[in-house]
């Protein structure tokens, strides 16, 4: 899937490869972590799977439906049924006038369920599931801290019963210890309704703490995909490894002695010969890279 | 390493009191924090949103809002009394003496000015040197906080250089007038982190270069544990507890420093994370004994009643917390933190092993 973004005409027209042919897959059930830095495409993949951008090439597909196509009602109907969305900024997020049951309840109300009784038990009961009262379901989000107002976007969004979740940098504007109450939230629903989550994050630790699956990506493409803990264990794409070596760790002794990778692009990688495209190095394990780069990671890995 | 806390002091603060005037009533910010900085080292003050971090280094800088007061206590700096003096002689200091970055690089610069100008106009400002010799100075500045082509870039406006390169242009300024202090308030927070990684080592080698004296304001312990050799734990206004940057990660003793750490995603494995329940307390009316009583599993009936004074842990490091009292039950560290530091302290030995057999 690639998403080009246009500026200008004619000869200053300027195009930015916001998300340049990606490819991944989230199973059933999973978990896949999108980590990367900022302005490496991986909000962007998320929105244009809601499709809130259209794709400029490429194919993506939802239990089996073609939703990369032309927008049409049925289609944007089947999008809006299937995925739902939780989003960085839990003050922007919520509309400032809508009581929580509002908010919450809207989502139900547009899918034709008018019996008010019947929207106010589901509120009600999702509100218990994410942690708060049904007292709080006639205040405003004003009212809230950073964490509940964090919950009622996730309420919103699981309320629905979508296929998919997409939560996008969900706890990155939280501080630590309400940041870790909102990450075993979602864990626990993860569990107990079996959701599908695509978890767009730039912090490492919270998405392999998180995740399944985690794909990397760098200046909108995909460099590495693999499991969590395989590809904690064993970086491969020297920008991985790079990522990885930058996480600060709660330990002053190893933090004093630890040397960081620096990772340019440019200079790592001579792809004027060679085009790289992804290629399974390990079981499971894909990393983007040329045909001899690939040669030189498995003999890496054959050494060990 | 010197780990001894009688080494010279370059900034003294002692029970710094500070409250905001607001409509219902007074928010008290910073409650009788205290704290010493060493020359030459960097003590790290850590806290969540609204623990009173960036109030207290604001109150360092003679920059607080105007509806401020401060109730009490002294920051001893250089034989004065920060709090008391004017702001005529606070000029003479401010970014002089004690420099400063904030976390936004992009709101501390101005965004129609040249970034070499801007460094320029700080060391003609305050030094005696011809307008020559301050573009050199500022070149040199340019290239110790790790800019490539200083002349191109001292053409720039902020908004053609990325966050990274932005805030190396806010570090220069805070050093141009060579400060003894450089006060750091969350300054990689806005960062990505391959980023962060490279701003945090160039700071830790100005440091030793220019033999600064660092407070360095964040909540990211991970930060902290790379940077500080001191470390201040803050909570609701007040420090809960402070020792060396390995007593507090290795041996830390206050319930909240155990929340703060446990709540902390681990790389090494997939524990459940031990989130701190509920929310901090309103400032407007702090609670009564220790603050962090109603969120703390471990709390007893007189943190309720009555603030804990420190105890004396080792002679570097402190905690408030009632546990620590003679009469208190024995209670030990959640034991997702415990086994987390057990296999630090595994990994430390092994490394060490590694490194005797190696040079041998």
């Amino acid at each position: 899937m690639s998403m080009y973004f246009y500026s200008g005409s004619g000869k200053s027209q300027q195009v930015v490869k916001a998300v340049d042919d990606v490819t991944f897959h989230i199973y059933q059930g999973e978990t896949f972590g999108l980590v990367g830095e900022s302005g490496c495409g991986k909000t962007t993949t998320g929105r244009s799977i809601i499709r809130l951008y259209t794709p400029t090439s490429g194919e993506m597909f939802l239990d089996g439906e073609d939703i990369s196509g032309p927008m049409n009602s049925r289609l944007r109907r089947y999008i809006t049924d299937k995925v739902a969305m939780i989003f960085q900024d839990p003050v922007d997020s919520l509309n400032p006038r809508m009581t929580v049951r509002e908010i919450i309840g809207e989502g139900l109300e547009v899918r034709g369920i008018k019996d008010k009784a019947v929207v106010d038990e589901k509120v009600y009961s999702i509100l218990n599931k994410v942690g708060l009262t049904r007292e709080h379901a006639t205040r405003y989000p004003h009212e809230f801290s950073g964490g509940q107002r964090q919950r009622i976007g996730i309420a919103r969004a699981i309320v629905v019963e979508p296929a998919m979740v997409i939560a996008d940098e969900p706890v990155s504007a939280l501080d630590v210890s309400i940041q870790a109450q909102v990450i075993n939230l979602l864990g626990s629903l993860k569990e107990d309704l079996g959701l599908t989550i695509l978890f767009i994050a730039h912090d490492l630790s919270v998405v392999k703490h998180f995740s399944d699956r985690i794909g990397v990506m760098y200046y909108g493409k995909l460099v590495e995909v693999a499991e969590a803990d395989e590809l904690y264990d064993n970086p491969i794409h020297p920008y991985t490894r790079a990522l990885l070596s930058a996480i600060p760790h709660p330990n002053p002794l190893s933090e004093k002695r630890r040397r960081r990778i620096t990772y340019d692009g440019l200079e790592t990688h001579d792809y004027s010969v060679e085009q790289p495209s992804m290629v399974e190095i390990l079981p499971e394990h894909f990393v983007y890279c040329s045909p001899s780069e690939a040669e030189s990671y498995r003999r890496e890995f054959k050494r060990k | 390493m010197n780990n001894q806390i009688n080494d010279e002091i370059v900034l003294d603060v002692q029970d710094l009191t500070v409250s905001f005037r607001g409509f219902v009533g007074k928010v008290q910010a910073v409650r009788g924090v205290s704290f010493q900085l060493p020359r030459g080292k960097t003590v790290a003050i850590v806290g969540e949103s609204g623990s009173g971090k960036s109030v207290t280094a604001k109150s360092i800088m003679g920059i607080l809002a105007g509806n401020a007061i401060i109730e009490k206590g002294s920051i001893l700096y250089d034989g004065d009394d920060l709090t008391k003096i004017s702001e005529k002689q606070f000029q003479d200091i401010r970014g002089k003496k004690i420099g400063l970055i904030f976390q936004d690089p992009l709101s501390s610069l101005n965004p129609i000015m040249k970034v070499g100008k801007q460094i320029t106009e700080m060391i003609l400002e305050n030094q005696k040197v011809s307008k020559k010799e301050a573009r050199e100075r500022a070149l040199d500045l340019m290239r110790d906080v790790g800019i490539p082509d200083v002349e191109q870039r001292f053409e720039h406006y902020p908004f053609q250089l990325s966050g990274g390169m932005r805030q190396r242009i806010v570090i220069a300024i805070a050093l141009a007038n060579e400060p003894e202090i450089l006060i750091c308030d969350e300054p990689t927070t806005a960062l990505d982190v391959t980023v962060q990684a490279r701003i945090l080592d160039m700071i830790n080698e100005l440091k030793y270069q220019k033999n600064l004296s660092i407070v360095f304001i964040t909540h990211d312990l991970g930060v902290v544990a790379n940077m500080a050799d001191f470390v201040y734990v803050m909570y609701a206004g007040k420090v809960v507890e402070y020792g060396t940057s390995e007593e507090i990660f290795f041996n830390p003793k206050h319930p909240y420093t155990w929340a703060l750490l446990s709540s902390m995603p681990d790389m090494d494995s997939k524990e459940k994370l031990l989130a701190i329940p509920g929310t901090p307390p309103n400032m407007l009316e702090p609670p009564v004994g220790d603050a962090f009583a109603s969120r703390n599993r471990y709390a007893m009936e007189i943190d309720f009643k009555e603030q804990p004074p420190f105890f004396k842990v080792s002679d570097t490091h402190y905690a408030a917390t009632w546990l620590l009292h003679e009469n208190a039950p024995d209670v030990e560290m959640p034991e997702v933190l415990r086994n987390r530091i057990d296999r630090m302290l595994v990994e430390e030995e092994e490394y060490h092993k590694g490194r005797g057999e190696g040079n041998q």
